[in-house]
C-alpha cells in the first residue's frame, strides 16, 4: 500500500490515471452502441488498421498516437462509405482490414530498428504515454464525449428502431457514419490501455455486461461506464504494484465482471426491476 | 375556425414514381380528407411502401406533386405517425416498451435529453390507451409479437398525429393478434377522426374499417370505396387479364386464372398497353383523373 501511494506521486502514474478515466468513460458509452449495432468486427478492423497507422507514423517519425488516430479514421470512412447495407458491411470490413494489415506489415519491415513502439501499440502502454500524448488523448476524449452527447438520442433511436427513426426524419445513414467516426476515436483511445489485440475487452464487454443488469437504457449506460472505469483503473493500479502488463488485468477484470453480471448479479437485479414495476401497476 | 371542407390529409396530383427507369406507378391523382381509413392494396413490389416513403418525404416523386397535411412532404413531419411491419427486437436489448414510446416523442431530437414529467405522463396515458401497461416496463425483446405491435402503435400515436401510416402492421402476427391490432387502430381513428393509410396485401382483416381503397398494380391504380374498386370488372381492367373478385363468408378473394387465391397475384405477362391512370378513381374522395 505504501508503495502504491508512493507511486501515485509520479507524473507518469498521474498521466495514466487521467487518461484512463477519460478512456473508460468513452469506452463505456460507445460499447453499448457497438453491442446493440453488432459492430464487434468493425471495432477489430479499426484497431488493427490503427496499428497500421501508428506503424506508418513511427516510420516517418510522427507520434504513434496521431498515426493511430489517422488509421482508425480513414478506416471508418472506408467502411462508412462502402458498407451501406448490413450484409455488405462485414464484407467491406474484411476486405479493408486485410489490405490495411498488409500495409502495416510493410511499414514494420521498412523500419530499420526493432519497432518497440509499434509492438507496444499491439498490447497497450498506458503507463508509458508521454504528457503530450495524454493531452492529446484528453482532447480526443472530450471531443468524442461532446459529439456523443449531441447525437445520443437520435443515435439510440436509429440503433434500436431504424425504420421508424427514418420515418421520423432521423438521418439514419449519416448517423451511421458519425458513429463510425466516434468508434474510430474510441478505438484510438482504448488502444492506449489494452492495445490493438485486446481492444474488444473495453469496446464490447462493458456494454455486453451492462445489458445483463438492466432493461433501462439510461441505467445501462451508467453501469457500462462503471464497469469500464473499474477495469481500467483497477488494471492500472494492479499493474503498478505487480509486474504484469495493464492489459492482462483489464481483460481479466472485464471477463470476471461479465460473468458476474450475467450469472450472479444480473438475474437478481433484473428480477428486482421487474418486481418493482409489478408494484407500480 | 369553421372549415367548409374536411381537412385535407394527402393529395396527389399527376404523381409518378420511377425506379431505375421502371415505372412504379404513374399519373396518380387523388386525395384523402379527414376522417378516412384507406387500405392501400396490391401485389408485392407494386409500390405500396414507396407511396408511404413519398408521403414521409424520404423518396421524391419523379414528376407531379404531392401535398401532405397542406404542405410539401418533408422528413420528420411531426403530423405523421408511422407503424412498421412487425420485426422482433433482440431479447437482450436494454429497452422497455416505455422507452420505445418515449422515442416516439423526442427520439429525433438532438442531445441526451431526459423526459419531462409531462412527457412521462403522456407516455403512460398512451400505453394505458393501448392496454399495454402490464408489460410496458419489461424488456421489449421478451414480449410477444402482438404486445410489441401494441407498443409500436402507442409510439406512433403518442405525438397525436393527424395522419397515421401503417406498413403491413399485421404481417407475421397470428389471427387473434391481427384482430386486436386492427381494432386498436380502428378505434383510435374513429375516436379522434384522423386519417389512416394502411398498406396491406390482404384487405380482409380490416375490411369492416375501410372506407377507401387504393389498389396499385403494374404501374396502374384504382381508387374509391371497396365496393367500387374490388369488383371483377375493375380488377380485370387493372391487371389487364381476367380476374374474379369473389365474396365468400364476408371475405374478399381476388382470383386470377393463372394463379392461386389472395391478393398476391403474380404480375400478368403480356400486359395490354393501358394508359397509366385509366382505372382511376370513380367516386368518393378520389378525384377523377382528368
Amino acid at each position: 500500500m505504501d508503495q502504491l501511494i508512493h507511486l501515485l506521486g509520479y507524473s507518469f502514474v498521474q498521466n495514466a490515471i487521467a487518461a484512463g478515466i477519460v478512456i473508460a468513460i468513452v469506452s463505456g458509452i460507445v460499447s453499448r452502441f457497438v453491442v446493440a449495432r453488432n459492430m464487434a468486427f468493425a471495432v477489430h478492423a479499426l484497431a488493427e488498421l490503427g496499428f497500421t497507422g501508428s506503424a506508418g507514423a513511427i516510420l516517418v517519425g510522427v507520434s504513434p498516437v496521431i498515426g493511430l488516430m489517422a488509421g482508425t479514421t480513414i478506416t471508418a470512412l472506408f467502411i462508412g462509405t462502402l458498407g451501406v447495407r448490413v450484409r455488405e458491411r462485414d464484407a467491406v470490413v474484411g476486405v479493408v482490414m486485410a489490405f490495411g494489415l498488409g500495409l502495416g506489415v510493410l511499414f514494420l519491415t521498412l523500419y530499420p530498428h526493432y519497432a518497440t513502439e509499434a509492438i507496444a501499440i499491439l498490447f497497450g502502454t498506458i503507463t508509458g504515454v508521454s504528457t503530450s500524448d495524454v493531452v492529446l488523448l484528453l482532447a480526443i476524449g472530450a471531443f468524442t464525449l461532446v459529439t456523443l452527447a449531441v447525437v445520443y438520442r437520435p443515435l439510440t433511436f436509429a440503433t434500436v428502431d431504424p425504420d421508424v427513426a427514418e420515418a421520423r426524419g432521423v438521418p439514419v445513414r449519416g448517423l451511421a457514419i458519425v458513429f463510425l467516426l466516434i468508434m474510430a476515436a474510441a478505438v484510438a483511445e482504448a488502444v492506449q490501455v489494452v492495445g490493438v489485440l485486446l481492444i474488444l475487452t473495453l469496446l464490447i464487454t462493458p456494454g455486453a455486461s451492462a445489458e445483463r443488469l438492466t432493461a433501462r437504457p439510461g441505467r445501462a449506460a451508467v453501469y457500462s461506464v462503471a464497469i469500464a472505469l473499474t477495469c481500467v483503473l483497477g488494471g492500472i493500479l494492479l499493474a503498478l504494484v505487480t509486474n504484469v502488463a495493464v492489459s492482462v488485468y483489464v481483460t481479466s477484470l472485464s471477463f470476471v465482471l461479465y460473468l458476474g453480471s450475467r450469472f450472479l448479479v444480473g438475474p437478481t437485479l433484473l428480477g428486482r426491476e421487474q418486481r418493482r414495476s409489478d408494484l407500480v401497476r | 375556425m369553421a372549415e367548409p371542407e374536411p381537412r385535407l390529409s394527402v393529395r396527389f396530383e399527376a404523381a409518378t414514381l420511377d425506379y431505375h427507369d421502371r415505372r412504379v406507378w404513374g399519373d396518380l391523382s387523388l386525395e384523402f380528407r379527414e376522417p378516412s381509413f384507406v387500405a392501400i392494396l396490391g401485389p408485392n413490389g407494386s409500390g405500396k411502401t414507396s407511396l408511404l416513403r413519398v408521403i414521409l418525404g424520404l423518396t421524391p416523386l419523379s414528376s407531379g406533386t404531392v401535398e401532405v397535411l397542406g404542405e410539401a412532404p418533408r422528413r420528420g413531419n411531426a403530423g405523421i405517425g408511422y407503424v412498421p411491419q412487425h420485426q422482433s427486437f433482440d431479447q437482450d436489448l436494454p429497452l422497455r416498451g416505455r422507452d420505445l414510446v418515449q422515442l416516439g416523442i423526442d427520439g429525433h431530437r438532438w442531445g441526451v435529453g431526459r423526459p419531462s414529467a409531462a412527457d412521462r405522463r403522456r407516455v403512460s396515458e398512451v400505453i394505458e390507451a393501448v392496454e399495454a401497461t402490464p408489460y410496458a416496463d419489461a424488456p421489449i425483446g421478451r414480449l410477444s409479437g402482438g404486445e410489441q405491435q401494441r407498443l409500436r402503435i402507442a409510439q406512433a400515436i403518442v405525438g397525436d398525429p393527424r395522419l397515421l401510416l401503417c406498413d403491413e402492421p399485421l404481417a407475421s402476427l397470428d389471427l387473434r393478434h391481427q384482430q386486436e391490432i386492427t381494432e386498436l387502430i380502428g378505434s383510435w381513428q374513429k375516436r379522434i377522426g384522423r386519417t389512416v393509410l394502411f398498406v396491406t396485401h390482404d384487405v380482409n382483416p380490416i375490411l369492416n374499417l375501410v372506407d377507401r381503397v387504393l389498389f396499385v398494380v403494374n404501374g396502374r391504380w384504382a381508387a374509391g370505396t371497396p365496393d367500387e374498386v374490388l369488383t371483377s370488372e375493375r380488377m380485370s381492367d387493372l391487371y389487364g387479364s381476367h380476374v374474379d373478385v369473389m365474396r365468400v363468408h364476408g371475405r374478399i378473394l381476388v382470383v386470377s386464372e393463372s394463379t392461386g387465391s389472395g391478393f398476391e397475384l403474380e404480375e400478368p405477362h403480356h400486359l395490354p398497353e393501358i394508359h397509366a391512370g385509366s382505372g382511376s378513381g370513380s367516386g368518393g374522395d378520389a378525384r377523377k383523373a382528368r
